[in-house]
């Protein structure tokens, strides 16, 4: 009887969860920001010249699995480009903002398809919060085409958000949790000791090996318990203080890292409640002089379409979210070395690791063949980048078998000679030179042709 | 617990890390590698001596030259042809570096490229209008391949040579064009010398870790040079490793049986630079990249198993390497037509140390590369 009682208590605690409402200043804050920052980062972007260097110029593009029909249409690529930056700014704005959403969606992600070699973290996380954002009500309030007052959203939709937030930094942290980052503090020994340059600490503070241990400790102990600080509203400002000079202290040392501290940064906010978030945007409008007690605009109007299939769609993603990162779990040898189920799992700055793979294509039946001169076909990013991953390594010599058939040869085959080093080890041989990769199909099976490591590193995840 | 001692917690681990900070200041366990003394010896043990020491072969050449003109005779074109050799042999100490100056004026391109062109050579000579400074089609018909042409390959035999020079008495369209090339050669290398002699503070005193840093700049220079122009020009491509044979593609086509001396000599000035040793005693060995790495060493991973003498590793390399070049006939061509299996275990050796020169070095000294341009994490 009391189980019983128990339960439907239980239900009813559920139950009023997802119909519980509180106000909309979080989401619209969120979107308002999270749109800057992509339009930012869009304008850096094709500023440094990447979208011609990245996606234009190379003549051939590492495709993700199943995703090889994306690919960079030439110079309308800038059009692809442009369509992501006025969905960006109408999403900032909030006019049509479901629609905008998905077109940021869509054309950030397809972007980010387009190719492997520059695939980053931050900007994954970029496609899954616009994702998430589908079906959040980010644009009840502050949006320019917000007509209604109705300015209530369900409570669900923010903590969705901050789950998404607290599954990457959680994530990070445990990836961290190896004996190559905690016990021989690599490759943050490599890293620091080479930014000598850095003013007032590059030649001293950095070079020490407590430091890099410390960093090491410190940036696996602040990604595993940062969100849970965050949640706590009597550490969350403290935490949000560390948030800010965590990642600033990562863009000071690591420029390459682009966006990313800020994109986290801003996304901590999300953590502070409503009445935080009032103040800020109350602020805002003050400055802008805006009306603002007009800007409501009705959920509910949108709720019978939307609501229900998105509390589903929203939890199946997020529980996606967190299965995702555990499938390196199901490929045998060093994850670390093999990188299979490394990507998209918040594995962030964790190995350093570089490469250097040849290729000889032989016409089997006549014994004839010719060793491919890389940077021919590929940039020195891709070249870079394609020489100490497998599947880029495997995606490159199915491209060389078939621009080899088009010449004329027979019953190719491709052979990889490839050495790596992995956090300041000895290099060693990587793929199996006897290895026909032309003939492996293309698969997330595991990939025998990779030469085991043997290393032993213990780690988590 | 209270909110307070949340906060005090976190003032402790902040104010711990702000202490050790400064702490540190104090301490000696800091960076106490010295690049500045590196990139010292580098610049004046090393690359200006090299600088010096072919220019002087140069105007050597230069002088047997004009002598040749002024009167053209077998025993003075032998004259040229001695000193030729002994420039080009100089000439294999400063061609990794392609730096500054020598690269913005495509000096390397200009000093040797080969094989040569020599359909562009001798349209060269009979139109007598060409541009050797500004034209990039003309960067293949001039430098040691193409004076190795000019004294050594411009019909079978010496008189047949020599015949060449005097045929054309009142033009003399061959004098002149051996006369253009070795002009632009010593005006090319002058000017590349004023520059390292007006920038060699500036460029000791670029201590950072930044693509247009001088350390960043040699380094990428040096591993380029030691797979691009050692590896791959002088023994791979010939060897055929990449596709056929190509024979005529050795360095010195036209005087083959100094093609094994030029390697070597590539291969020597690699391990000096390397070594750190200097070029005009080869019993001073100063600061180079082996002790950039064995500081690294040192400090970084003595209590580790993970990363052990790099250093002598790279060293091994440079030695085997050396090996099976001696055992290499001096004519890389008759090496090639009779066992160019001996050509490809050179160049497998030569490999070993690509690998551990682009992988490992790379990654330990962890110079920002400078070719490329884009975010990572």
């Amino acid at each position: 009887m009391q189980m019983v009682t128990k339960f439907i208590c239980f239900r009813e605690k559920i139950f009023s969860y997802f119909t519980d409402e509180i106000e909309p200043y979080q989401l619209s804050f969120y979107r308002i920001g999270f749109g800057l920052l992509v339009m930012f980062s869009l304008i850096r972007f094709s500023s440094n010249g990447w979208i011609e260097s990245l996606y234009i110029n190379p003549s051939f593009h590492f495709s993700y699995f199943g995703f090889s029909w994306v690919k960079p249409i030439g110079i309308y690529t800038y059009l692809i480009f442009l369509i992501c930056f006025a969905a960006a700014l109408f999403v900032t704005i909030g006019y049509k903002y479901r629609l905008s959403i998905i077109i940021l969606f869509l054309s950030f992600t397809y972007i980010e398809l387009m190719d492997k070699t520059t695939y980053l973290n931050h900007y994954y996380l970029v496609s899954c919060i616009s994702f998430l954002m589908i079906f959040l009500p980010c644009s009840n309030f502050f949006s320019i085409d917000s007509t209604n007052l109705q300015k209530n959203i369900p409570r669900w939709t923010v903590d969705s958000l901050k789950v998404m937030i607290i599954i990457v930094y959680v994530y990070a942290g445990l990836a961290k949790i190896n004996t190559d980052w905690l016990i021989e503090a690599q490759p943050l020994k490599i890293w620091l000791k080479s930014k000598y340059h850095i003013p007032l600490i590059g030649e001293t503070f950095l070079q020490n090996s407590y430091v890099h241990y410390l960093f090491s400790w410190g940036g696996m102990l602040y990604d595993t318990f940062i969100a849970f600080f965050l949640l706590n509203k009597r550490t969350r400002l403290l935490a949000f203080f560390m948030v800010i000079i965590f990642h600033v202290m990562t863009r000071v040392l690591f420029p390459p890292i682009g966006i990313f501290p800020y994109v986290m940064i801003f996304s901590c906010i999300i953590f502070f409640d409503n009445a935080v978030h009032k103040k800020i945007i109350n602020k805002i409008s003050d400055l802008f002089q805006f009306n603002i007690s007009h800007n409501f605009k009705s959920y509910f109007i949108k709720k019978h379409r939307f609501h229900n299939l998105g509390i589903y769609i929203v939890g199946i993603f997020l529980f996606f979210q967190i299965l995702f990162p555990l499938r390196s779990k199901l490929y045998p040898g060093e994850l670390l070395w093999t990188e299979q189920g490394y990507r998209f799992s918040w594995r962030v700055m964790l190995i350093e690791k570089t490469g250097y793979t040849t290729f000889k294509v032989v016409d089997q039946k006549n014994g004839n063949f010719e060793r491919i001169i890389n940077s021919e076909y590929l940039t020195n990013f891709q070249e870079k980048q394609m020489s100490f991953q497998p599947d880029m390594i495997h995606e490159f010599a199915q491209f060389l078998g078939d621009s080899y058939k088009e010449k004329g040869y027979s019953n190719i085959a491709v052979f990889a000679e490839s050495y790596v080093t992995l956090n300041g080890r000895p290099s060693k041989q990587f793929i199996d030179p006897n290895f026909n990769l032309y003939k492996e199909k293309n698969s997330l099976k595991h990939k025998k042709w990779i030469i085991p490591s043997n290393y032993d590193i213990k780690k988590l995840l | 617990m209270n909110t307070h001692k949340y906060y005090f917690l976190f003032v402790f681990v902040l104010l711990m890390f702000s202490c050790s900070e400064n702490n540190n200041d104090n301490s000696s366990s800091s960076d106490n590698y010295n690049r500045q003394a590196l990139l010292d010896n580098l610049v004046s043990n090393i690359i200006i001596p090299a600088y010096d020491n072919h220019m002087l072969h140069l105007n050597d050449l230069q002088s047997h030259i004009n002598t040749f003109n002024s009167e053209k005779t077998i025993s003075n074109l032998q004259l040229i042809r001695s000193s030729f050799i002994d420039s080009y042999l100089a000439w294999q100490h400063i061609e990794m570096f392609n730096i500054g100056y020598a690269e913005e004026i495509f000096y390397v391109r200009k000093m040797n490229i080969y094989p040569t062109n020599t359909i562009t050579i001798e349209n060269n000579i009979q139109d007598q209008v060409y541009d050797l400074d500004n034209d990039p089609y003309q960067y293949s018909a001039q430098g040691y391949p193409a004076i190795d042409y000019m004294i050594f390959g411009l019909d079978d035999g010496d008189e047949a040579i020599l015949e060449k020079y005097l045929l054309d008495s009142t033009n003399e369209t061959y004098t002149n064009y051996l006369n253009d090339l070795i002009i632009k050669m010593v005006v090319n290398s002058q000017s590349v010398i004023e520059y390292w002699s007006s920038n060699n503070s500036n460029f000791t005193n670029s201590t950072g870790n930044t693509a247009s840093s001088s350390l960043n700049m040699l380094v990428n220079d040096f591993v380029y040079y030691y797979e691009k122009g050692l590896r791959a020009n002088k023994i791979g491509i010939p060897a055929g490793y990449w596709s056929g044979l190509l024979p005529q593609n050795v360095e010195a086509v036209y005087k083959q049986d100094i093609s094994k001396a030029l390697a070597m000599e590539a291969l020597t000035a690699c391990q000096n630079f390397f070594l750190g040793r200097h070029f005009e005693s080869s019993d001073t060995v100063g600061e180079g990249l082996y002790d950039y790495l064995a500081y690294l060493d040192d400090t970084n991973y003595s209590d580790s198993q993970m990363f052990i003498g790099l250093e002598d590793d790279i060293v091994d390399a440079f030695d085997n390497s050396m090996e099976k070049l001696e055992l290499l006939n001096d004519n890389f061509i008759t090496q090639i037509n009779t066992d160019n299996l001996k050509m490809l275990e050179a160049f497998d050796a030569i490999q070993v140390g690509v690998v551990r020169l682009k992988t490992n070095m790379m990654s330990i000294l962890g110079i920002s590369v400078d070719y490329f341009d884009a975010d990572g994490d």
